[in-house]
């Protein structure tokens, strides 16, 4: 059995070898829901600037909350850095408050009133639409328009996706479940196509497989990158409409972070000027930051004109639910 | 090593010969233990799963759900259209490759297999890409609109190109150590050649298609990313939905449940098929080559049918990422080559195909050597994680292992680990399928002689199931390289694999650079598929 105790030999030593990096007082362990492509840059420039080295797990929002609530409190993240305030209020319990300086950073509306997580980016939801196929005046100023029957085969929307969900959470809080059923069976009526996420609507509106669909502001920008003279473009909805909701990425640091103050040191560099401004100046996709006096990116309309339905996002994780109960009712998941 | 003087005192070897084979109850203590450890760790997902239930009393309330049953039959038509579509595929491919005069059947061999290395998920968006309705397919003929290639059939194609090559490698292993002399025999005694097929060469090969169908039907319960790109709803995909929607994990758990309970009619099946067909060769001397089927006229349709094939599974999902590739460059993005990537990927699936196989080999030894209800047993539950999906396999693991392993938590060792328990009954099918043809003679003589139990496994059984441990291992080895739940959680902070590579390009949609990572995906993996065709030569070159 000589094979075995060589092949034993060799998974013990890189298990070794593995096990060696965190741990110290210069590294954080941050679990990224965020996109490597998107966010690597800044993760290189908090470490130029502090000399706190970051060891990140990329994966899925929701996965990773899941992750970290399956490892309780032997979880080996310092910080959790989400896409959505979902997957942020799903592990709440296990978040550690954050600082009152740092929570005065960002508005109110965009961090979790008992001060668990914040926002660190904005997004809008949007309408992306064909531009071949219509103009921009012919793009409906509400959702609620999309139920017409003249839009019957012409809707995206991305149903299992968290954006999705989150703007029909918007909806019941702003305008009842009862009103929100009503929608979501309405434009069942229009047969609209489902995608698996933003970026496959946004494509297929670039490719005239539908004429509009129902997304985040910024895909819009990343599928422009592959396809520099698709013909789509963003048109953002009314103010208090439900499709206009703003929603935010998020982070927030562990109760069992080993390393506490060099994690709240790197929550405060995602809302310093420089981490601010690499949504403006550097990252592909143009969210909006979040902190006042710095200005998104031009051609975007400005942050405070976005008016979307007034909700608090701190209850999107304990309303998540009910929205996916709901969205099953309806038939759009099952 | 050679038998120490004690070991073979008080032994009398005589005694031992007749009960080799059909007692299952004197089957030697070291190898049920060591099988029933490997079964108990196989078993871990499964633990975690009915603790998550057990802590809810949902379970029961989302039984009685009509949306349930619409997701168990969803899935059973699936399973069963995707087994159906790569049995027709899998074996006139394999016998055309194996027992023909098929123009280049070595490179049609290859070509044919080649498919098990593409990511379901990257085939389902490459046949999206061009079968869409306005996807490059359209764009070619001109036309504004085709029909949908999404839903039941588009999962079915893409889960067919996915899977199709395990029933295509094992049927391939079954025919070349199929012994001619039954084939001439029936010949012999008046059939046809036509008749001695059906009477005696298919029955033969029904245990190895049916344990390709069982791995077929396995991996369609597990998939997530084909039913989620073309939008059809499988226990699978609601799992996923599930287990995003953040708060009560009891339901993904029953769900989850519910494909094992699916996983064990299967294997029901699988089994009944498999015991109408078992053949050793039990005659003396050695096996001679296969006699070879001359073509003639159907030479023609013959190699349509591997043109059709492997255009449709390879040059076209190829092409479409060549595509990418090309329109990327156009586009002027940055390209990298994924060396790290490739390394990692190599390693740990390499890692895994050995491991898998290490394990495997007690179990296929217990169960085909000591038959008995409880080895019998014993080998089925090792299938039980199997279509499982990878999340629910990676999230168990981070259960058990953050709590009461944290040393391996997160380090390779975990994740070969994963790999093993979500890809152990490619490694079983490889070596059971060669086990099972070859007599148990060879082992008795080598026990009269006087050999020990472990002696003659090592020196006597391990060699003649070389081929099978080989397939096996070549199996896990390929699913491992594109694995990708359970290594975006469990792998070591930091270490990419081509998979998680690819995921993170097309994430954000960046396909044109996810291409490559998929190319060297596909270019990496080709020498091991050549590997075992050229190992069965080597076998059958020595046999014969």
């Amino acid at each position: 059995m000589k094979p075995l105790a060589g092949l034993a030999v060799v998974i013990v030593t890189a298990a070794a070898a593995a096990g060696c990096g965190g741990g110290t007082d210069h590294t954080i362990t941050v679990y990224s829901g965020r996109e490597e492509e998107l966010v690597a840059p800044l993760f290189e420039l908090f470490t130029d600037e502090t000399g706190i080295e970051v060891e990140v797990r990329y994966g899925d929002s929701a996965e990773l909350a899941a992750t970290i609530a399956e490892e309780g409190e032997n979880s080996p993240a310092d910080v959790f850095w989400a896409q959505d305030p979902g997957s942020l209020g799903a592990v709440e319990d296990e978040l550690d408050p954050l600082s009152d300086g740092i929570l005065g950073m960002v508005p109110e509306r965009f961090r979790d009133s008992d001060g668990r997580w914040i926002g660190t980016s904005g997004r809008s939801r949007v309408i992306v639409y064909n531009t071949e196929a219509l103009s921009e005046d012919e793009v409906p100023d509400s959702v609620f328009e999309l139920t017409d029957p003249a839009w019957k085969g012409r809707i995206g929307i991305a149903p299992t996706n968290a954006s999705f969900q989150a703007f029909v959470t918007a909806m019941r809080l702003a305008e009842g479940d009862d009103a929100t059923r009503q929608w979501l069976l309405d434009l069942q009526e229009n047969d609209p196509k489902e995608y698996e996420k933003n970026t496959p609507v946004v494509e297929a509106a670039a490719a005239g497989e539908i004429d509009l669909g129902l997304v985040n502001h910024y895909y819009l920008y990343l599928v422009q990158e592959e396809q520099p003279a698709a013909p789509i473009a963003n048109h953002f909805l009314e103010a208090g409409d439900p499709g206009a909701l703003v929603s935010v990425a998020g982070v927030g640091v562990l109760e069992s972070a080993g390393n506490a103050s060099a994690a709240e040191r790197f929550v405060e560099f995602l809302l310093s000027p420089e981490g601010q401004r690499f949504y403006v100046e550097e990252a592909e996709e143009a969210e909006y930051p979040l902190v006042e006096g710095i200005d998104g990116r031009p051609g975007l309309p400005p942050l405070d004109s976005l008016e979307g339905p007034s909700v608090d996002l701190t209850s999107f994780g304990a309303e998540h639910e009910a929205t996916i109960e709901l969205l099953r009712e309806t038939g759009y998941l099952t | 090593m050679s038998p120490t003087p004690e070991s073979l005192r008080g032994r009398n070897p005589r005694k031992r010969i007749p009960a080799l084979r059909n007692s299952a109850g004197r089957a030697p203590l070291p190898l049920v233990v060591t099988a029933g450890l490997v079964v108990a760790l196989l078993l871990l997902p499964l633990a975690y799963l009915v603790i998550r239930v057990a802590g809810s009393g949902r379970a029961l309330e989302i039984l009685g759900e009509s949306s349930t049953w619409r997701l168990v039959w969803n899935t059973v038509l699936l399973a069963a259209g995707v087994v159906l579509a790569s049995v027709l595929v899998a074996v006139p491919l394999a016998w055309l490759v194996t027992r023909t005069d098929l123009p280049a059947r070595r490179l049609w061999a290859t070509a044919g297999a080649l498919p098990l290395v593409i990511p379901s998920y990257v085939a389902a968006f490459c046949l999206l890409g061009f079968f869409g309705e306005r996807g490059l397919l359209a764009e070619a003929l001109g036309v504004e609109r085709l029909p949908e290639v999404r839903g039941y059939w588009g999962s079915l194609i893409a889960l067919t190109l996915a899977t199709y090559p395990y029933v295509f490698l094992l049927t391939q292993t079954a025919l070349r150590s199929l012994d001619p002399s039954l084939d001439e025999a029936a010949r012999g005694l008046g059939s046809s050649s036509r008749r001695a097929f059906w009477r005696v060469t298919a029955p033969a090969l029904r245990p190895a298609v049916g344990l390709g169908a069982l791995l077929v039907a396995l991996y369609t319960f597990s998939d997530f990313g084909v039913v989620s790109l073309m939008d059809y709803d499988t226990l699978t995909r609601s799992i996923y939905v599930q287990y995003r929607s953040l708060f009560d994990r009891a339901p993904a758990a029953t769900l989850a449940l519910l494909l094992v309970a699916l996983t064990a009619v299967v294997l029901v099946l699988e089994y009944r098929a498999r015991q109408r067909g078992r053949l050793y060769r039990t005659g003396p001397g050695t096996q001679r080559p296969q006699p070879v089927v001359a073509l003639g006229r159907w030479t023609g349709p013959a190699l349509g049918f591997c043109t059709v094939v492997v255009g449709l599974f390879l040059v076209l999902p190829a092409g479409v990422l060549g595509y990418w590739l090309a329109r990327g460059i156009v586009n002027e993005r940055e390209f990298t080559m994924p060396w790290g990537e490739t390394l990692n990927s190599l390693g740990a699936s390499g890692l895994a195909g050995a491991v898998a196989v290490l394990a495997a080999l007690p179990i296929a030894v217990l169960a085909l050597r000591h038959p008995s209800p409880s080895s019998r047993l014993l080998e089925r539950l090792s299938y039980a994680g199997n279509a499982l999906p990878g999340l629910v396999i990676a999230l168990s693991l981070v259960f058990f292992a953050a709590r009461y392993a944290s040393p391996v938590y997160q380090t390779l060792a975990l994740l070969v680990f994963a790999y093993v328990v979500r890809f152990f009954p490619q490694a079983l099918a490889g070596v059971e399928s060669a086990l099972e043809r070859v007599s148990p003679r060879y082992e008795e003589a080598a026990r009269s002689l006087g050999r020990g139990p472990l002696q003659t496994f090592a020196r006597v059984t391990v060699p003649l199931v070389r081929s099978g441990v080989l397939a096996g291992a070549a199996l896990v080895f390929l699913s491992a390289m594109k694995e990708l739940p359970a290594t975006l959680l469990l792998r070591p902070i930091g270490f990419e694999t081509l998979a998680t590579e690819i995921w993170k390009l097309t994430q954000v949609g960046a396909y044109s650079q996810a291409a490559v990572p998929a190319l060297v995906l596909i270019v990496a993996s080709a020498p091991i598929l050549y590997l075992i065709s050229s190992a069965h030569r080597f076998e059958s070159g020595q046999a014969g």
